[in-house]
């Protein structure tokens, strides 16, 4: 199978590789996918009183193009605001990466990881206990 | 290529002179022998005049083309029993181990559908052994597919209890073609025999890397591949015993070859390349076994001196000397394939890489699907060199530790959690 040049660059040098405290109540984390359909994305996010993203971290169990769209994604959060961050679609991801079709559910499943990283956020800082995030 | 070239004339057999193969530039290092393996020099000397210079069609009766090359075929014939214990009127050519499956086992079935209608396999056979049963099944024959246990190895209790007087053939593969396992030939001969049942195995892995005796093991039919013993692709052979005589209902009808069991000019190259590689397998199995063990042996210690969490698939006892495949926790398959670029190796069968399916083989020993997923199948061969395997041993870690890095799952290990209890959001 041919990466896209962008693909093996994410690979060989994935961005914001690491975690963040999931206990911080300025952190907010995303746990997608499952081990036996070969995708796991865990995508966290610190977002600051103004509600913009400063930081985000990933870790990801899967092929190239699952690694290089989590990669990608915690680039493009650095600085939005939540509901910006909202908005990134997976078709933008996979454009971005050139994914062949057998590849767009890395996108998908990319756009989930944020979404839920941005309701574990919300979640947690709309209540006044520590709930569950999505783990 | 840098190797000794016998004289043309002669397929000659050189113990002791261990060929070379010299890498192209640029090219990874072949580590995927079970897949195929490139013609030993002295094999491709042999049969070059066949080509050009003594071309004649074997079956031409009348003239010295035809004689000199139904010869060398025979000789050839003569070489590929030898390697497996038979006499060379039970060897008949085909075209590889494929049609060789299809003729045993549908020839077998078709010839005995009277009296028997039911076909006894292993979960874990080639593809062309499995579909070949379901079309059997298609046509009204029960089949039996027997499970294995987490070593790969089928249960001889449980065989034993399948097999009934209406079992036409049971189909057990000599060595696995992903995992490498040796099923145990002579103990299933020996039922198969008691019950009545004729014994077909697929050979093509086995034959020319462990000791095969088709009348010690008391197997009916067996299976043979060229391009899996450093012989030419597109020949294979199917030894069907004479004594007593296992009658098969032909795949192709034509001019009657091969005892009417496989019509079709015989490709005098290819049989001469066969019969060669058969040789050569047989005086130098010992020595090759010896040396592909140690070579594995330190490939697996290398990695897993690097590496924690890493299983072998497959018995490690009952294998190909040269094989071995192995689960990295943690890490997914094609990821770690695109951090190896330096090694040829597969993940799963050849016959699946395109899809990338979590092998049904390593499913069938118990493997979860991730772990399934994450295998590598490494085949060692005859021109494996020791630095070779130092290499294959550096990128290997280097990756894995890689990607152990990204990994949400081996963080959550790292951190105490068991991950097979982990509940997964629906996806």
């Amino acid at each position: 199978m041919a990466y896209s040049d962008k693909v093996v660059d994410h690979y060989e040098h994935p961005r914001n590789v690491g975690a963040l405290d999931k206990n911080d109540e300025t952190v907010g984390t995303g746990l997608v996918g499952a081990p036996a359909c070969g995708d796991v994305m865990k995508l966290q996010i610190k977002v600051s009183a103004e509600g913009i993203i400063e930081d985000a971290k990933f870790k990801t169990f899967g092929c190239g193009s699952a690694i290089a769209s989590s990669s990608l994604v915690t680039e493009w959060v650095k600085g939005k605001t939540l509901e910006e961050a909202g908005q990134i679609k997976n078709t933008e991801i996979a454009q971005e990466l050139a994914l062949p079709p057998v590849k767009i559910h890395c996108s998908v499943l990319a756009e989930d990881a944020i979404k839920a990283a941005i309701a574990d956020y919300r979640a947690k800082s709309g209540k006044s206990d520590d709930s569950a995030a999505a783990e | 290529m840098t190797a000794h070239v016998p004289p043309t004339n002669a397929p000659s057999t050189e113990p002791g002179l261990t060929p070379v193969l010299t890498r192209r530039p640029g090219m990874p290092i072949y580590l995927d022998y079970q897949a195929t393996t490139p013609c030993d020099p002295r094999v491709v000397a042999a049969m070059l005049p066949w080509f050009t210079e003594k071309f004649g069609n074997p079956h031409s009766r009348n003239h010295a083309y035809g004689w000199e090359a139904e010869e060398a075929v025979e000789q050839a014939r003569a070489e590929i029993a030898a390697l497996i214990g038979a006499d060379a009127k039970e060897i008949v050519f085909t075209s590889g181990a494929t049609e060789s499956n299809n003729l045993a086992i549908k020839g077998a079935a078709h010839f005995l559908r009277e009296k028997r209608d039911h076909v006894v396999t292993v979960v874990t056979e080639h593809k062309c052994v499995l579909d070949t049963c379901r079309h059997l099944e298609q046509e009204g024959f029960r089949v039996t597919y027997l499970p294995v246990q987490t070593n790969g190895l089928i249960d001889l209790n449980q065989l034993a209890d399948t097999l009934t007087d209406r079992t036409a053939v049971l189909s057990v593969m000599g060595a696995n073609n992903e995992i490498g396992v040796l099923q145990p030939l002579a103990q299933i001969g020996a039922l198969c025999r008691a019950k009545g049942v004729l014994f077909h195995s697929d050979g093509a892995q086995a034959a020319g890397k462990i000791p095969v005796d088709v009348n010690a093991m008391n197997i009916d039919m067996m299976s043979l591949s060229g391009h899996k013993i450093y012989g030419p692709k597109g020949i294979g052979a199917l030894y069907v015993r004479r004594r007593p005589r296992v009658r098969l209902v032909p795949l192709i009808n034509g001019g009657g070859q091969e005892r009417g069991m496989r019509s079709g000019t015989l490709a005098t190259p290819l049989c001469v390349g066969f019969g060669t590689a058969a040789a050569l397998a047989r005086v130098e199995m010992a020595s090759e076994a010896e040396r592909l063990l140690a070579l594995r042996n330190r490939l697996l210690a290398g990695l897993e001196q690097r590496l924690p969490e890493i299983y072998v698939n497959g018995d490690l006892e009952q294998r190909l000397p040269g094989n071995i495949n192995i689960s990295f926790a943690f890490v997914e398959g094609e990821g770690l394939m695109m951090g190896i670029k330096g090694l040829a190796v597969s993940s799963g069968s050849a016959c699946t890489s395109a899809s990338l399916e979590p092998s049904y083989v390593l499913r069938a020993l118990g493997l979860s699907p991730e772990m399934a997923h994450t295998s590598l199948r490494l085949g060692l061969g005859r021109f494996t060199t020791e630095e070779e395997v130092s290499t294959a041993i550096d990128q290997i870690a280097e990756a894995v530790e890689h990607l152990r890095g990204l990994s949400p799952l081996w963080e959550m290990h790292q951190d105490g959690i068991d991950v097979s209890t982990v509940q997964w959001a629906e996806h």
